[in-house]
């Protein structure tokens, strides 16, 4: 297969974005998100889960869900390109939503050769929000590694960690491991045995938490891949997963970058703007070049994702790493240029640092996307003679 | 991988196919001397010749300045020469020699020469007849170039020349050099005029070129003095006063972000060129040398440290591929205008972590019998300062993105 030379960014997914980016900047500015996460300073206020659902409606209404669900299931099938686009706006705003934590349910779901799965991907077409629930004590996601079991009959016992937007969706993805190996199960939040207990986070814009089930009986019908083929499943949509984590942090980094330089050309000192400075213009450039090459890398993998497989996962890494990079490298400059202002809960900056420090660490780090890429690449430690 | 020919026009599609008809039966074969690293090097004539050889022929087969209008020249299509570009690269072609005229005097006769400037000079800069170098920098004008001093007097018709140009590269093979001269002491910016000076022909007539040798002990650039050098008025490029409107389009060009996209190669043929000094090139090194008695690909430092310029120099392709999608750009200037910033700290970053997979070996010149991959690392990662420095410095760089990007306010 040949990879178009634009990435396949199309006009529909040029419509996409820019309409997100209205309907955010229209809904979710900096200063409504704020006094909508912010309100309130007090460090016992981290585990509340605030978020717009007015505004998650109107996503809902534009079909958001329903962009990366096939067309035949209820959706728009359109690629991991145009969900970028998407996603970038969504990161820029950082809003709170079950988005992000839906899209990559959708992808784990399309990789699911099942019924239910199909089931669950029509729904979610229809405005459900699901989040993946994968992921152990550790905060390991590898497909053996996992706290919850299932018993023949399809009964949940354990808890999964590091669920994300748990509080925020519908349904959850949960990974559970069998004598027969790993399987996916769609849980009703609400479910008979299913506890939720949220995390306290740093970021205010999202929520986390782990989830405790106890002999949660699932139906066949909502068995999404048997036990036994978790694994392949998982495999085949991480690079997916990562690619949108990717895509937020870049779009988060672009408004540090804007915010930031809009601040050097502002703020005055010793008679000058500072940005005129170079201790504060270099490391400006610095955060833009950071940012172009995670940006290239990210169009790269979705293109990749969406015309050739293959090269799926070493371009989701590689955009996985360089956006974590970024992500960190703006997240410090942002707070740094903005002196003291930059430190207090009152300026923005805050909430983009916080979301980025967690999405950095979502699903590898910058250095564990490398040290993956390493074996793929140079061969795992003591296979060269 | 394999990048399609998706939202290529038919005559694209058909260049395409051209190029690389052509490059499978005519790359040339390999010399029996060693070729230089880049075009910034070229010391001797054997090496020169069979470059503006190579360059020549493809040139004669439509692969340079096909961008270019056919009456000067050109072969009068559009948007085709970064095609060629990515052909020429991908068949490991060597480096055209007439870097400085392709990439600088070519675009800026285009922009600002008369008529039959661009009829005379044109054709023979494209197939590499006659070789260019650039005057600009000056003793006491480098990052500061509007301070150029070299002084153009009136004299009757025409002018003569008295000055001192520094770090001049390729002079001492070059016809003609793109020249930027004083004309008013009391204007800074609008006291420059822009010339072309014929470069040989005048040796020993009121201009002497004196070669520098580089820290590698190579040589490539040199200081050109004139002594009341005479230059006609018909080699005047655009008009008297608005040499610094001319030079900034030749900077633009140099910096990768004009309008007219540069006719470019691979890093040429065999293994002593830089076509091997990418990345990828890091990884068989460190399957080779070792670090306490295994292989240093074992090291999980140096992994880490691999990977991540593997995924530095994907992204400097995806740059570019990126520039050319204007949906996914936000200011025209902004990925164009980091090309030699990126390039250039890629290339420096990749030697540097060569010679520390080499350990011990990096200590060995290429001269050396001893040395891996023929010593190219060393050589190649002090070579990198000259990338880093040379076409407006790395910070000069910054300076500028952030100031024409960001909007900062100008440092001056
Ligand atoms: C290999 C090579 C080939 C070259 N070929 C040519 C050629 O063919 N023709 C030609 O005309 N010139 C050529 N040059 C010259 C080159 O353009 C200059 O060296 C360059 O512009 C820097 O000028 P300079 O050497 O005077 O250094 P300076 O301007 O004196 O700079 C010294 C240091 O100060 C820094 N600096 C200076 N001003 C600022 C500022 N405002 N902000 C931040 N830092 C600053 C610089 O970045 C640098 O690190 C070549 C140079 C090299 C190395």
């Amino acid at each position: 297969m040949t990879r178009p030379h634009d990435f396949g960014f199309d006009e529909t997914a040029q419509i996409l974005k820019d309409t997100a980016r209205r309907l955010l900047q229209d809904h979710c500015s900096p200063e409504q998100l704020h006094r909508l996460v912010a309100a309130s300073s007090e460090p016992a206020r981290a585990s509340e889960c605030v978020w717009d659902e007015a505004l998650w409606r109107k996503m809902l209404d534009l079909g958001w869900t329903a962009v990366a669900v096939p067309e035949a299931l209820g959706g728009f099938g359109m690629g991991l390109v145009a969900i970028a686009g998407l996603v970038e706006e969504v990161g820029r705003a950082a809003a709170p939503s079950p988005l992000i934590a839906t899209l990559c349910a959708t992808y784990v779901a399309a990789a699911c050769d099942s019924d239910a799965a199909r089931q669950l991907l029509r729904r979610i077409a229809a405005g459900l929000s699901v989040s993946l629930a994968i992921t152990d004590r550790r905060g390991s996601w590898e497909a053996g590694d996992c706290d919850v079991t299932a018993s023949d009959a399809g009964v949940l016992n354990g808890t999964a960690w590091f669920v994300q937007d748990a509080r925020k969706v519908g349904v959850l993805l949960v990974k559970a491991r069998s004598s027969r190996g790993v399987g996916l199960y769609a849980v009703d939040v609400d479910a008979a045995g299913v506890t939720i207990v949220p995390d306290a986070i740093v970021d205010l814009t999202r929520d986390q938490a782990h989830v405790e089930l106890r002999d949660v009986a699932v139906p066949a019908e909502r068995v999404i891949v048997s036990p036994g083929d978790g694994a392949r499943a998982l495999a085949a949509a991480e690079p997916a997963i990562l690619t949108i984590l990717a895509a937020d942090m870049v779009g988060a980094a672009e408004w540090q970058l804007q915010t930031t330089a809009e601040y050097a050309r502002t703020r005055v000192q010793f008679e000058r703007p500072i940005g005129f400075f170079q201790a504060v213009k270099h490391p400006l450039v610095d955060m833009m070049v950071k940012i172009d090459a995670a940006r290239s890398l990210l169009y790269d993998a979705a293109c990749a994702f969406d015309h050739e497989p293959g090269a799926a996962e070493v371009g989701a890494r590689m955009a996985k790493s360089a956006a974590s990079d970024a992500a960190s490298y703006c997240s410090g400059r942002s707070v740094q240029l903005h002196g003291g202002i930059g430190f207090t809960w009152e300026c923005f900056v805050h909430l983009w640092f916080k979301r980025q420090k967690h999405n950095e660490v979502l699903f590898g780090d910058a250095a564990h996307q490398r040290a993956r890429l390493a074996d793929r690449l140079l061969g795992r430690i003591g296979e060269t003679a | 991988m394999t990048e399609s020919a998706h939202s290529e026009s038919p005559e694209q599609a058909a260049y395409r196919a051209h190029c690389k008809a052509w490059l499978a039966g005519n790359l040339p074969p390999r010399p029996s001397f060693r070729l230089p690293l880049g075009p910034l090097e070229i010391a001797t004539e054997e090496q020169l010749e069979y470059l503006c050889a190579w360059q020549k022929a493809a040139y004669s087969a439509g692969l340079v300045g096909c961008d270019y209008p056919g009456e000067y020249g050109g072969g009068g299509l559009r948007d085709c020469q970064r095609i060629a570009n990515h052909e020429l690269k991908a068949a490991g072609a060597p480096f055209f020699p007439n870097i400085v005229g392709l990439g600088m005097a070519a675009p800026t006769i285009v922009h600002h020469g008369t008529e039959a400037q661009k009829r005379r000079l044109l054709p023979p800069l494209l197939a590499a007849e006659e070789i260019w170098c650039q005057g600009f920098s000056e003793p006491g004008a480098g990052s500061d170039l509007a301070n150029v001093q070299t002084f153009a007097e009136r004299d009757g018709e025409g002018w003569r020349v008295r000055g001192h140009k520094v770090w001049t590269t390729l002079a001492h093979f070059a016809t003609w050099m793109i020249l930027l001269c004083r004309t008013d002491r009391g204007r800074k910016y609008e006291g420059m005029t822009y010339f072309v000076a014929p470069v040989r022909a005048g040796v020993g007539k009121g201009l002497t070129i004196r070669p520098l040798v580089k820290m590698t002990g190579e040589l490539g650039f040199n200081e050109v003095l004139f002594d009341d050098y005479p230059i006609g008025d018909d080699l005047r490029l655009d008009e008297v006063g608005r040499g610094w409107q001319v030079a900034m389009t030749t900077l633009l060009h140099e910096r990768g972000a004009g309008s007219l996209v540069t006719p470019s190669s691979g890093g040429g043929v065999g293994d002593d060129n830089a076509a091997t000094l990418g990345a990828s090139g890091l990884v068989e090194l460190a399957k080779r040398c070792h670090r306490a008695g295994k292989p240093a690909s074992d090291d999980p430092r140096l992994r880490d440290a691999i990977v991540e310029m593997l995924i530095r120099e994907r992204a400097f392709a995806q740059n570019e591929r990126r520039a050319a999608v204007r949906a996914l750009t936000d200011h025209p200037l902004r990925l164009p205008l980091q090309h030699k910033l990126t390039l250039s700290e890629l290339l420096q970053d990749t030697a540097r972590l060569a010679c520390e997979i080499e350990g011990a070996a990096a200590t060995l010149h290429q001269t050396d019998a001893h040395a891996p991959a023929a010593g190219r690392w060393p050589h190649a990662y002090m070579n990198s300062y000259g990338f880093t420095i040379a076409a407006g410095s790395n910070e000069v760089q910054r300076n500028i993105l952030g100031e024409r990007v960001l909007g900062l306010a100008k440092s001056k």
